[in-house]
């Protein structure tokens, strides 16, 4: 008895956090297709405005501009980082010695800088650098991060040496075995540090901001805080443009999730 | 994957994109005789050179000319070295706003990071139990707002909590409260909400660490203590949380660095209102530095007391995830 009253009440938890993780995703999601008045008066199902707050939101913002540029930001800032911080977390790890190491402490103290505390003097040099409004400017300090080199360095440690030993007596040389062995066998691990890196970078805010000044480089939350700058808010037309905002996120997130999960866990044994 | 594609089939001594300039210096055909141990070692340094050089030049330069940065006044391109030097931090232990921001983040860190990570654990160790049903249902659903943009979520918030929005008429229909509840126009409750957005927001993140984290661990330990007679709460202090501690104290750190630049969600949620009383400390810091007269001196120091405040916190909780062991 006792036990059938704890399964119930655990189930019940579960259901009631799981409800309230979902339910403004929910109602962003109807939102979308509602008017402003029925966003407000809480209607919970679709409506049919889908068309023409579509029409509104891109008759006040560009849309299909933003969309481009969160793209191009997060598709490279995704590549470039995957790349540097998988080949420094696998130099640590393979090619180990103690001076590696203490070059890895002190990165790691990196992880303790805030953003704020360098984003000034980041601006300003990226300002005197001519790179502002540039893809370059956005994405560079996303580009080598203590966590991501971490990541890698920790599932380095499955990667079997045996391979390696292997692939040197064939005669490969250390780049190749990187690319064409080490990549392929941790793919779960990229996946997983692929979503995180994505999702970082298409959700970033402060940075794009501070050194995106012109209208044409907005990226997708910097288009989606401006609806709300004026003084009346098409709560329908927000609703739709939070909802293009999260949606790739979330479809990346949701294909992935799988190896996402099976990468951390491998990340942190 | 696209990463795939940069590799060459040959393997001559054509560097590849991505590759570090160092390699290229490295006389790889010549028939030297150096020995193979300290060729690899020099594959090393240059593997991780890359990444090395960006972090010295993006977060530690960046950081000490913040530095030498807050010790400066002056307005645009015109900036001198104050006198004294200390006036900028004088200014900051004076000024009442940055003591509302710093009282306001701390309410956030203090209230909003440990009911976090203990929800956070407490639905990792129930999803992690072998008898649990549609675990990845429950998972994928937890962890779903994590995929939704700061930006994104605090609009929705704002929305909801509108005085016309859908809380206030779930409370009315309740008869729980008579009137709207002006939720973003009360310092209290504007607040309240914050903190409500971050859990919404954070929680499935952390529960993913720690049950990563988990699912490391040998679960015969646990079998172990249901077998010695432990019940679930008993389990939870004496067998879970004791092996998660190095997760924990990564998960609080990480966690406290991001309340005390806390940004977003001030910004967009509620505006800092009313009248600053929401405002974190980045949003007071992005406001000096780049908006209507811009102070960069004092902005930079602001960001330094920051920064302090972040190394003060993450050594205390490192030390304290040293001790008890």
């Amino acid at each position: 008895m006792i036990k059938v009253i704890r399964k119930t009440a655990l189930y019940a938890f579960l259901t009631i956090v799981a409800v309230a993780s979902v339910f403004p995703l929910w109602f962003m999601l109807v939102g979308a297709t509602n008017t402003t008045q029925d966003v407000l008066s809480s209607r919970l199902w679709f409506g049919s405005n889908l068309l023409r707050n579509l029409r509104d939101l891109t008759g006040v913002q560009d849309l299909t501009g933003a969309l481009w540029n969160s793209t191009v930001n997060a598709v490279t800032a995704t590549v470039l980082a995957l790349i540097v911080c998988s080949i420094a977390g696998y130099g640590f790890e393979v090619f180990h010695s103690r001076g590696k190491d203490r070059v890895m402490s002190i990165l790691l103290l990196a992880m303790m800088i805030p953003f704020s505390a360098t984003m000034i003097p980041l601006f300003r040099m990226f300002s005197t650098m001519g790179l502002g409004n540039t893809t370059l400017a956005v994405i560079l300090p996303a580009v080598s991060t203590p966590f991501m080199i971490l990541l890698f360095r920790q599932s380095s440690r499955s990667f079997p040496h045996e391979i390696l030993e292997a692939a040197r007596i064939d005669g490969l040389n250390e780049m190749t075995i990187f690319f064409r062995i080490f990549i392929p066998t941790m793919r779960s691990t990229y996946a997983a540090a692929a979503v995180i890196i994505f999702m970082n970078a298409w959700n970033a805010f402060l940075w794009p901001k501070v050194i995106l000044t012109s209208n044409a480089s907005q990226t997708m939350p910097m288009l989606v805080s401006n609806l709300v700058a004026g003084y009346v808010t098409n709560y329908g037309v927000l609703m739709l443009a939070v909802l293009i905002a999260s949606l790739p996120t979330m479809i990346i997130f949701l294909v992935l999730q799988r190896s996402f999960a099976n990468g951390i866990t491998g990340a942190i044994k | 994957m696209t990463i795939t594609a940069l590799t060459r089939p040959d393997t001559t001594a054509e560097p590849a994109p991505g590759d570090s300039p160092a390699r290229t210096h490295r006389a790889r055909r010549q028939p030297s005789r150096m020995r193979v141990e300290r060729r690899r070692s020099l594959t090393g340094w240059a593997f991780l050179a890359p990444a090395a050089l960006l972090i010295a030049w993006l977060n530690f330069w960046p950081m000490i000319q913040a530095f030498v940065l807050s010790l400066k006044t002056g307005k645009g391109a015109r900036l001198n070295f104050a006198e004294p030097l200390w006036s900028n931090y004088a200014r900051l232990l004076k000024d009442d706003l940055f003591r509302t921001t710093l009282g306001n983040t701390a309410i956030y860190l203090v209230i909003q990071v440990p009911i976090m990570l203990i929800m956070a654990l407490i639905l990792a160790t129930i999803l992690n139990s072998k008898h649990l049903r549609w675990k990845s249902l429950w998972r994928t659903a937890i962890f779903l707002p994590c995929a939704v943009s700061l930006v994104s979520y605090s609009l929705v918030f704002r929305t909801l909590f509108a005085t016309d929005g859908f809380v206030n008429d779930v409370l009315m229909g309740m008869h729980l409260t008579d009137h709207a509840i002006n939720w973003l126009g009360q310092p209290g409750t504007a607040r309240f909400v914050i903190i409500l957005g971050l859990l919404w927001r954070w929680t499935g993140y952390n529960m993913v660490f720690y049950l990563a984290a988990l699912q490391n661990l040998d679960y015969s330990t646990f079998e172990a203590a249901r077998i010695d007679g432990a019940g679930p709460v008993k389990t939870f202090f004496y067998v879970t949380v004791p092996q998660l501690k190095p997760m924990i104290v990564l998960t609080a750190i990480m966690s406290t660095n991001g309340t005390l630049q806390l940004f977003d969600e001030s910004y967009n949620l509620t505006g800092g209102g009313p009248a600053n009383a929401s405002m974190s400390m980045s949003h007071y810091l992005y406001r000096i530095a780049f908006q209507n007269n811009p102070n960069v001196g004092y902005a930079s120091a602001l960001s330094y007391a920051i920064l302090i405040m972040v190394a003060i916190l993450a050594l205390l909780q490192m030390k304290v995830g040293d001790k008890r062991d």
